[in-house]
Formats: C-alpha cells, sequence, structure tokens
C-alpha cells in the first residue's frame, strides 16, 4: 500500500509543475492587444510601464516564474486589480458557497443517475434499457444555462414568480439558505446525471456479467438477492470512484449555474475577474480550482487503491 | 493442365480474392439504415442541421440581422414563423444562421480535434514508456482545468476572434479523447500482426499508420461525433456568458444570453426555441454516435461515452 502511496504521489508531481507553468505562461504570453484593451478598458494604472511591471512582464522570464512560484509556496496567490484584496481572501469568502451547491449537486445527481443506471443494466438491451440511455443522452444535450434560463423566465411569465437572489449564509438562517441552493443544485446535478448514468450502466454490467453472479442466477436466486446481495457489493467500488471523478466537475458546472442564480461562489468569480480584466485573479483562481482538482483526483485514486487491492499491484 | 494454365488459375483465385469491395462508408450506411433506423433517424437531422448551417443564405427567409423595429418583439405568426426579438429580427432566420456556426465552427474544431487527439493517442500508446509517460502528465495537467474554466481563460487572454476560438475550443476537446485512443492504442499493440510486422522490418509510422489506424478508425469516428457536440455545447456556453463570437453573429448561445433575459419577459418565445436547436443538435449526434458504434464495434460499449466536462 505504501508503495502504491508514494508511486501516486510522485507521479502528480510533474503534473503540479506542468500546471503551474501553464498558468504562469497564460498571463505571461499575453498578446500585446491584450494589453492594451487591459490598459484602454480598466484604468487600473495610469501607464502601460506600470501595468507591464504589475504584471512582472518586464523581468525575465526565469526570474519571474521563480517569484511568482516562491510566493505561491509562501501562500500568496496576489491581489486583485480591482479590489486590492488578495486572492486568498477572495477565494475563502466565495469557497464554502460553491462546495455547498457542489455538494448538493452531486447527491442530486446520484439519486437520479445510481438506480436508472443500475436498473438500465439489469434490463439490457430491452426497451426500459434504450429509454434509460435516451434519457442520459437527452439529460447530457440539453443545455443546463437554458435550463436554467427557462426556470427563471417561465415562472416569472405565468406566475409573477422568480427565485430570490440575495444570498444567504449557512450559519445565518439554514433554511434559507437552502432553500436558495435546491434550485440551482437541482439543475446542476440532473443536467450532469447523463456521463454518470452511462457509467454507471457501464460498471453495472461488467459486474453483472462475472461468473459469480452467474452462479447465483444458477442456483435460483431472485433477482432482487442477486443484485443486492452479490452484485451490487461489487459494483461500490466503481461507483466510490464515480463519486470522486464527479467532485472536480463542481467547479466548472457551478461557473454558469452561480451567474445565473447569482451565487457569490468561485465560478461566478471566475467570470467576474474576466469581465473586470483582473488578471492576477483569473491566474490565481484558475490554478487554485486546477489544483483543487488533482488533489482530489489523487484522493480518489488512493481510495481507490484502499477499497480495490487488485489495483494495487498493477 | 500445364503451367500457364494453373498460373492462370491461380491468379484468377487471386484476383477473385482481392476484388474490390464495396465502398466502406456505403456499407455501413446501409446497415444504418437497415439495423439501426433510429440512428439513421439521428443522422438525417444531423444532416438536415449541417445543410441549414450551409444554405443559411438560400434557406433564411430573411437575414440575420435584418431589424424590423416596427415589428419588435411579435409572437410567432405567419410572416415571422418563430416570431421576433428585440428589434425585429426573424427568430427562425437567426436560428438557421447560428446552424452556421455551431455546425461549422464544430466541424472545423471536430476535424482538427479527431487528428490532434489521434496523433497525441497512438505516439502515446504506441511507443510508450518513458514518451508515454511525460506525454500523460501533460494530458493530466490540461484535465486538470476544468473546460468552462480553462476555456474563458484563455478566451480572456488571447482575446475575441474565431481562430482564436478555434484554438481553444481545439485544446479543450484533444485531450480527454486521445486517453481512449491511447487504451485503444494498447490493446492493439498486443497483437501478433504487430510483432509480424515488425519481425519483417516495418518502419514503426508504416505500421502505425497501416496497422493501427485502421483499427482504431472506429474508436476516432464515434469519439468525432460525441465531440461536435461537447464542442456545440461549450461554444454555447461561452457565447451565453459573453466569450464567444462578438454580436452581431447570431449563435445560439447568445441568443439565450444574460443581456437577452430582460427581453425574454417580453416575449418567452425567445427563450425557447435556440434552446430547442442546441438540444436537438446535441441529442441527434450523440444518438447517432451511439448507433454508430453499436454498428461498429460492439465491443467498445461503454468506453468513452459520455461529455467531456
Amino acid at each position: 500500500m505504501r508503495d502504491y502511496i508514494l508511486r501516486r504521489v510522485l507521479l502528480i508531481i510533474p503534473t503540479v509543475i506542468l500546471v503551474s507553468m501553464m498558468v504562469f505562461a497564460m498571463v505571461r504570453f499575453m498578446p500585446g492587444d491584450t494589453i492594451t484593451a487591459l490598459f484602454e478598458e480598466q484604468a487600473y494604472f495610469d501607464t502601460v510601464q506600470k501595468l507591464r511591471h504589475s504584471l512582472g512582464l518586464d523581468r525575465p522570464i526565469h526570474e519571474q516564474y521563480l517569484s511568482w512560484m516562491w510566493n505561491l509556496v509562501r501562500g500568496d496567490l496576489g491581489a486583485s486589480f480591482a479590489t486590492k484584496r488578495t486572492a486568498v481572501q477572495e477565494l475563502q469568502q466565495r469557497l464554502p458557497v460553491t462546495l455547498e451547491l457542489g455538494i448538493i449537486a452531486i447527491l442530486l445527481k446520484l439519486v437520479i443517475a445510481l438506480p436508472v443506471g443500475i436498473y438500465s443494466a439489469m434490463r439490457q438491451d430491452t426497451a426500459t434499457d434504450y429509454v434509460g440511455r435516451s434519457f442520459a443522452i437527452l439529460m447530457l444535450a440539453v443545455p443546463n444555462f437554458w435550463i436554467a434560463t427557462l426556470v427563471v423566465i417561465l415562472p416569472a411569465v405565468w406566475f409573477g414568480w422568480m427565485p430570490s437572489v440575495r444570498y444567504v449564509a449557512l450559519t445565518q438562517d439554514p433554511l434559507k439558505n437552502l432553500g436558495l441552493f435546491i434550485l440551482p443544485a437541482f439543475i446542476l446535478g440532473s443536467t450532469a446525471a447523463g456521463p454518470t448514468m452511462r457509467l454507471t450502466r457501464t460498471m453495472m454490467l461488467e459486474v453483472l456479467r462475472q461468473d459469480y453472479i452467474r452462479t447465483a442466477w444458477a442456483k435460483g436466486l431472485r433477482e432482487r438477492m442477486v443484485v443486492t446481495r452479490h452484485a451490487l457489493k461489487n459494483a461500490f467500488i466503481p461507483i466510490v470512484t464515480i463519486i470522486g471523478l464527479s467532485i472536480p466537475s463542481i467547479v466548472g458546472g457551478s461557473v454558469i449555474i452561480e451567474t445565473i442564480f447569482g451565487l457569490p461562489g468561485v465560478g461566478w468569480f471566475v467570470v467576474d475577474s474576466v469581465n473586470r480584466r483582473d488578471y492576477p485573479m483569473i491566474q490565481a483562481v484558475t490554478l487554485a480550482i486546477a489544483l483543487f482538482t488533482v488533489l482530489t483526483n489523487l484522493l480518489v485514486d488512493l481510495t481507490y487503491g484502499w477499497l480495490d487491492p487488485r489495483i494495487r499491484y498493477k | 493442365m500445364n503451367q500457364r494454365e494453373k498460373r492462370q488459375d491461380s491468379a484468377a483465385a487471386i484476383a477473385e480474392l482481392t476484388r474490390q469491395r464495396p465502398p466502406y462508408l456505403a456499407e455501413i450506411g446501409v446497415r444504418l439504415v437497415r439495423e439501426k433506423p433510429l440512428g439513421f433517424a439521428n443522422a438525417v437531422i444531423v444532416l438536415i442541421l449541417l445543410l441549414s448551417g450551409l444554405l443559411a443564405d438560400v434557406i433564411a427567409p430573411y437575414r440575420y440581422a435584418e431589424a424590423h423595429p416596427k415589428d419588435g418583439f411579435s409572437p410567432p405568426s405567419s410572416k415571422y414563423l418563430l416570431g421576433t426579438d428585440q428589434l425585429g429580427r426573424d427568430v427562425l432566420s437567426r436560428i438557421i444562421y447560428g446552424a452556421r456556426v455551431s455546425m461549422g465552427l464544430g466541424l472545423i474544431v471536430t476535424i482538427l480535434g479527431s487528428i490532434g487527439s489521434a496523433a497525441l493517442g497512438m505516439i502515446s500508446g504506441y511507443y510508450g514508456g518513458k514518451l508515454d509517460l511525460a506525454l500523460q502528465r501533460i494530458v493530466d495537467a490540461w484535465m486538470a482545468f476544468p473546460g468552462l474554466v480553462i476555456t474563458i481563460s484563455l478566451v480572456s487572454v488571447l482575446g475575441p476572434g474565431i481562430p482564436q476560438l478555434i484554438l481553444v475550443l481545439t485544446l479543450f476537446s484533444i485531450f480527454p479523447s486521445s486517453r481512449v485512443i491511447r487504451s485503444a492504442v494498447f490493446a492493439i499493440k498486443e497483437n501478433q500482426y504487430i510483432e509480424a510486422a515488425k519481425a519483417v522490418g516495418c518502419q514503426d509510422p508504416r505500421i502505425l499508420m497501416q496497422y493501427v489506424l485502421p483499427n482504431i478508425m472506429a474508436t476516432i469516428i464515434v469519439l468525432a461525433t460525441v465531440r461536435l457536440g461537447a464542442v456545440i455545447l461549450i461554444e454555447a456556453s461561452l457565447s451565453f456568458l459573453g466569450f464567444g463570437l462578438p454580436p452581431p453573429f447570431p449563435t445560439w448561445g447568445a441568443m439565450l444570453s444574460g443581456q437577452a433575459r430582460a427581453y425574454m419577459l417580453e416575449a418567452p418565445w425567445l427563450a425557447i426555441w435556440p434552446g430547442v436547436a442546441l438540444s436537438l443538435a446535441v441529442y441527434s449526434l450523440n444518438m447517432f454516435g451511439d448507433a454508430l458504434r453499436d454498428l461498429l464495434d460492439p465491443r467498445l460499449r461503454g468506453a468513452g461515452g459520455g461529455r467531456f466536462s
């Protein structure tokens, strides 16, 4: 087990370095047009020289990269052009919102996707299966921003009701807070359920093909017994992987939903920073999100290795 | 039978065996209609959308920027089949022109992305070892960024414009699919005909093109259909957030954007049709891809399905 952990951890080091280089390069190699646009649109600095200096563009590339990395390691992700607050402060404030949205969305997604996927696998190639698969594809085809827009617009047109836009923290008023999140989380979760459903179906099919399942059928066990007693327990491991893989996608999916529903989370912060051309923030948030994804993937891998001993010796 | 006749017999036998078979594509097409009628229906829908984009100038009743301010916000009628928007532009025409953007951009990105991911997957999978390790770290690094986040950031750095958009979307779609191709190549590498080819002295590039590529063609094609769907969606998301093509190009995403939301309260039909178009396009593409995969290689069932998100 220790070898496995060591191997996995060593593998992410080059990935993390590459990620940091990519984020660094993004701002460092900004085309001149963008810098001009930044200077002209947002009056953050008096002269282009000051702008270039603040972006670190007047120093040699290796010196700048090393100083940026040095700051990173000490926990300094840079400060905003617009608000002068540090990136860490901004992220700290917005992370709980995105996390809450993401967790509720994942729960809803699993509640929808897992039963349908499992049932689809049990009735492979029947009409039910086909309906299930079509449904899954329909859910991934429908854009989540369209559903969210319809959900906001249509009740306003028909009943004159709009979802509330004032954000209330969990600590202040839990019930109102949950009420605020339930609709966006439902949209996020249901539109993301498609691929999960198909993955569940595939994993379940693989388990159902095993010999011990065939033995259980041969013994004359009822379907429910076969599925719950034998199949599900072994399908559990890949399902944990599915859950783990869903976590990094919290942030990606939250970008649009948070923007539409006005939830002050990390996703909305990305859009806002881009609109304000706040490049230090764009850099910091992108890096933070990527590192978050890498770390959660590592944790998922380790959990998978712990749950399924066969993986450790691959 | 003398020598000459024997040789002629063998030649005839060889000619018979190597006779030109009907073109691959036609065969697939026929099987599609016969065995997978629903898949064929979806293929037809995709074709209609592609043609609409291509022939937009001919089919659309009005030009996409043609404004009739007096008829602004009119509901669907015989004059404007899907109604008009705030400037009096015909919604149906704008949707048809929107197909040009989605499909056109999507096709270019899909072709580039398919070539790129196939190359990456084949090289990584075939050569293995240190090269594979290094390349996969790069792929890992790219995939650490959620699709929308990295595309938004890149668009903000590179600026608006069609070439930049094509670059960003292509980058978005190359890496996840290269993984699938890489696995497929791993499986093929184990086959004996590869070993035999090497034993005869076949060079690597030739092996890749002659032996590996034809066998992963099915995977590449199926991935291409899914890729087009994913690209259409992410381009729509970008346009929705305001980072896609600038106006007055009509894109389905921009027609649903937050800026248009105020108008939607007045005219709910504005909110419906672009979304229907998007859903229809992606749905048909995915269903067609599924049917194609079932036809081309049922063993692929369950591999690489779904959206790259």
